[in-house]
């Protein structure tokens, strides 16, 4: 009843067809790995679905509920933003310092730093309560930035200097930061016992569309803030960096193949410490950013995770500036419409596959994938 | 199945055929590497398969170990035909390929890598039984290698012999070996074509692939040409044929392998080594007291075997090493142990011994690769700013002018092939009009017509009075292209020759200082 194929007789039956993978041997056109990347988000949402229905619910409903909770109006989109902002820049950190192969994972401790240097200029206080706002933004910015740039400043130093290696000591430096910040809200600026700060005063928020509302009704309730703003013109300025600057081609070449650079007569320790401490710095940014944009005060728990998750993202935009905030925003949107769904649990496992899927994806544009029928290649 | 073969036209004509490829195709996007190829392969015969880097050689062979798929053509092995999808069928079929680079695991022994992925032992591994299998296996074939050793342990050349002992372990009658050459010493060599020839005569076959028409003339008994993925010979008896033909069929013209050197006078001293001392990687003293001087417009050849201390006097010069005695003066300006960025200030172009760990960075652009020295300057540097659109024009300037073959300059360095790659490091070095160059082993890896390329752009570099110090374990390159020859043994310069024979550099290569041949050769006219 089966017929025996010509080419492998006395084998067994086989699966008629085949899957090979091919090496590249051309560079794919310039579409093509978008086209793979939205092909991956594809996947794995089909796959989120399955775990969906597996859990009892229903896929379809499931994602139209996150996307209507994360885009479905103005205000969840504006919600949607805030939380992708400091995403936005934790992950240009994470891209800046990856493209020179420094692996800092510190950018949450960087964050809490940028976070306690900017409220430090509200708290010591730097300047009186009634500074306008126009004097207290830029001090804060630059107070996080400095901050930021201090705490990658240390691992940086210590690499080029001792060659320590960085991802120990970033991941370390994390647990010094958070003990830091800690130690301030408990005994310095305690307010009345509670583990927090007193209320900045509002010319030290950064400002909201909904500070607007009065001029512009459409405003109203939109918490975007300002520190949005500072992501996008990040994103360009770290696009310019890598890509139209010496400096940029410097962290380029060395990334690529240290020892190239080294013979071209690049210096690998300068560029070690400013790339670190300019990483550094973008994560004190967002940790600035989220406590004058959002909290308003300084208190513990202030950041779920963003200095790790930047990490994920830098990978995502395969360390692409620009392709930084599409990213982020999408994450925004999990973190924020998952919640709805399940405190933790189904969300994070799609964002998780995801992850995966994307990561995965990255085979395809390596290897070509074809199909074959048995027997009849040659 | 043997009667089906042709009559060979030479020796061995009436061995039976172990290999047959017929009609070979294999595309790659863009490219036909193998276009209507045939190859056979008789039993107990060495047949060389010799092209140009990107004839498809290794494509055909790849195709021949299952690792690719023809698009077209038949393969009889035996005289039966076969179809492999894995190179697990071929070596079932008695076919091995010892890759250019080793497939071992370097923390496990030698015994252990020959059994590693085969199914029989399977649970209870009695490796003293299997240590005695493989001396004994070694013995046979003249692959000396101690099994207990950790392949980390083992020099480049012992590290192949256990690849060739992987093969023979599993039976493989048919032995293909991709450039074996390439990465071993000249003794190293001489060990390996004894080894080979002990292989056919205990009824292997053996398929040699190279691009060194010496080496083929040596070992093949028959001698397949490639040129551009088609077969410009198949199957020639090398009894028959000469260097001069072989190389005409492999470039499809005649090459010079006399180069045309115009007599030119030295200027000014541009580099001068005094009494330099300096220590290896491993902190062992690798030059002891070298000194020497290049002029502007000569070429100085540095001859030695390798590991006498070239690399690390390449090093010291270009800022790369530090080095604790001697000073390096480049134009009457000290420069060692400075940083790498004030030789290049001053005028220096490297051509890197490593094209792919030094001399580029694989992952960046063919315009981000040529403008490494000089994107400091103006116009390509503005400010801070790189201005791509000047780099691009610069490096779409330098494609044309040196003949680099890509699609565009935004191309990855990685896809190059390493005559293409040697051209992007020499077309960067040669724009920064540098007063001195040092070339390292500027044409290792190179096919006859890129070498040929090489020479005549270094040629050109004196005609434009740089001063070159050419370091080299090619002593035919060296004789042809330099003015003057050092020769350097374990870190001391033997002496300083011109128009010498290469008996007498090969006695100061091998430790002999020139003044002690001198004196022996007066006394013993």
């Amino acid at each position: 009843m089966t017929e025996q194929s010509v080419s492998s007789p006395g084998r067994a039956w086989r699966f008629p067809l085949t899957v090979r993978f091919e090496p590249r041997l051309v560079e794919p056109p310039r579409w093509f790995p978008l086209l793979v990347s939205f092909g991956a988000i594809f996947f794995a949402l089909v796959l989120g679905g399955g775990v969906i229905a597996l859990a009892g619910g229903d896929p379809v409903r499931s994602y139209a509920h996150i996307a209507r909770a994360s885009f479905g109006s103005l205000g969840v989109f504006s919600d949607t933003l805030v939380k992708a902002t400091p995403l936005i820049l934790v992950g240009l950190a994470c891209a800046l310092a990856f493209r020179m192969r420094l692996w800092n994972i510190g950018a949450e401790g960087q964050f809490f730093l940028g976070a306690f240097g900017a409220s430090a200029v509200v708290l010591i206080p730097l300047l009186p309560e009634n500074t306008s706002p126009w004097i207290f933004i830029p001090v804060m910015i630059l107070a996080g930035i400095l901050a930021g740039a201090i705490w990658g400043f240390i691992p940086g130093f210590l690499k080029a200097r001792y060659n320590v290696n960085e991802i120990i000591t970033t991941l370390m430096m994390n647990y010094i930061a958070v003990a830091w910040n800690n130690f301030f809200i408990y005994a310095v600026w305690t307010e009345g016992g509670f583990q927090m700060s007193h209320m900045f005063p509002r010319n030290a928020w950064l400002p909201r569309l909904a500070d607007y509302a009065k001029e512009v009704p459409v405003f109203r309730g939109l918490t975007v803030h300002l520190g949005l703003v500072l992501g996008i013109i990040a994103a360009f300025v770290v696009w310019f960096i890598l890509y139209r600057s010496r400096w940029g081609y410097e962290i380029r070449l060395i990334g690529d193949n240290p020892t190239a650079a080294r013979y071209a007569g690049l210096n690998i320790t300068r560029n070690t410490i400013l790339v670190m401490m300019v990483s550094g710095a973008l994560a004190g940014l967002a940790g600035m950013s989220e406590i004058t944009g959002v909290v308003h005060r300084l208190q513990g728990s202030i950041s779920p995770g963003y200095g790790f998750t930047g990490i994920i993202i830098a990978w995502l935009s395969k360390l692409n500036p620009f392709a930084v905030i599409p990213v982020s925003v999408l994450f925004g949107a999990l973190i924020l419409a998952g919640r709805e769904i399940q405190p933790s649990g189904v969300p994070k496992m799609i964002q998780g596959i995801i992850l995966v899927s994307l990561i995965a994806s990255d085979f395809l544009l390596r290897y070509r994938l074809r199909i074959v029928l048995r027997g009849r290649e040659v | 199945m043997a009667k089906e073969n042709p009559p060979g036209p030479e020796s061995q004509g009436n061995a039976p055929l172990v290999v047959e490829m017929r009609g070979i195709v294999k595309k790659f996007p863009g490219v036909l590497a193998n276009d209507n190829v045939d190859f056979d392969l008789r039993k107990g015969e060495i047949h060389a398969l010799l092209g140009e880097n990107g004839a498809g050689k290794s494509t055909l062979m790849n195709v021949l170990a299952g690792l690719y798929r023809a698009e077209a053509g038949t393969i009889l092995i035996n005289g039966k035909p076969v179809s492999f999808s894995s190179p697990r069928d071929a070596i079932l079929a008695g076919i091995g390929m010892v890759h250019q680079h080793f497939m071992l695991v370097p923390s496990q022994t030698v015994t252990e890598n020959i059994l590693l992925g085969l199914d029989s032992p399977r649970f209870h591994l009695n490796l003293a039984k299997y240590h005695r299998e493989v001396a004994e296996l070694g013995e046979r074939f003249g692959l000396s290698v101690d099994p207990k050793a950790k392949v980390w342990q083992l020099s480049v050349g012992e590290q192949q012999r256990v690849e060739l002992l992987k093969m023979l372990y599993r039976g493989a009658q048919v032995l293909i070996m991709d450039e074996p050459t390439a990465v071993l010493a000249p003794q190293e060599i001489e060990g390996l074509f004894a080894t080979l020839r002990v292989m056919v005569s205990e009824g292997k076959s053996i398929i040699f692939i190279s691009h060194k028409l010496n080496e083929v003339m040596t070992i093949a008994d028959r001698v397949t040409v490639l040129r551009k993925g088609k077969a410009t010979a198949s199957g020639l008896a090398t009894e028959d044929t000469s260097r001069q033909e072989l190389a005409r069929l492999m470039v499809g013209r005649e090459v010079l392998f006399q180069v045309d050197k115009r007599p030119k006078t030295p200027g000014e001293v541009i580099l001068e080594v005094q009494d330099l001392h300096a220590d290896n990687d491993k902190g062992l003293p690798a030059l002891r007291g070298v000194s020497l001087e290049v002029r502007a417009g000569e070429i100085v050849g540095l001859a030695g075997v390798a590991g006498n201390g070239q690399r690390e006097l390449a090093q010291v010069i270009t800022g790369l090493r530090t080095c604790i005695g001697g000073t390096v003066l480049l134009k009457g300006e000290q420069i060692d142990n400075c940083p790498a960025s004030k030789a290049i200030e001053q005028g220096m172009a490297h051509i890197p011994e490593d094209r792919t760990q030094v001399g580029t960075a694989p992952n960046l652009s063919v315009t981000d690769n040529l403008i490494m020295k000089n994107y400091r300057k103006p116009p390509i540097a503005q400010g801070m700013a790189l201005d791509y659109r000047e780099a691009t024009h610069f490096a779409n300037e330098l494609k044309d002018e040196f003949d680099i073959i890509v699609p565009n300059v935004e191309t990855p360095v990685r896809m190059l092939s390493g005559g293409n790659l040697q051209r992007v490091i020499l077309a960067r070095e040669i724009s920064t009009g540098p007063a001195l160059m040092i070339a390292v082993q500027p044409t290792r890896g190179l096919d006859v017509g890129a070498i040929e390329g090489v020479h005549r752009l270094l040629l050109a570099q004196r005609d434009a009075d740089s001063a070159i110090l050419l370091i080299s374990e090619e002593l035919e390159e060296l004789l042809s292209l330099s003015d003057r020859i050092y020769v350097i043994y374990e870190g001391m310069i033997m002496g300083e020759v011109r128009d010498a024979d290469i008996d007498t550099i090969g006695q100061m290569m091998t430790g002999t200082p020139l003044e002690q041949i001198n004196r022996e050769r007066s006394v013993t006219p």
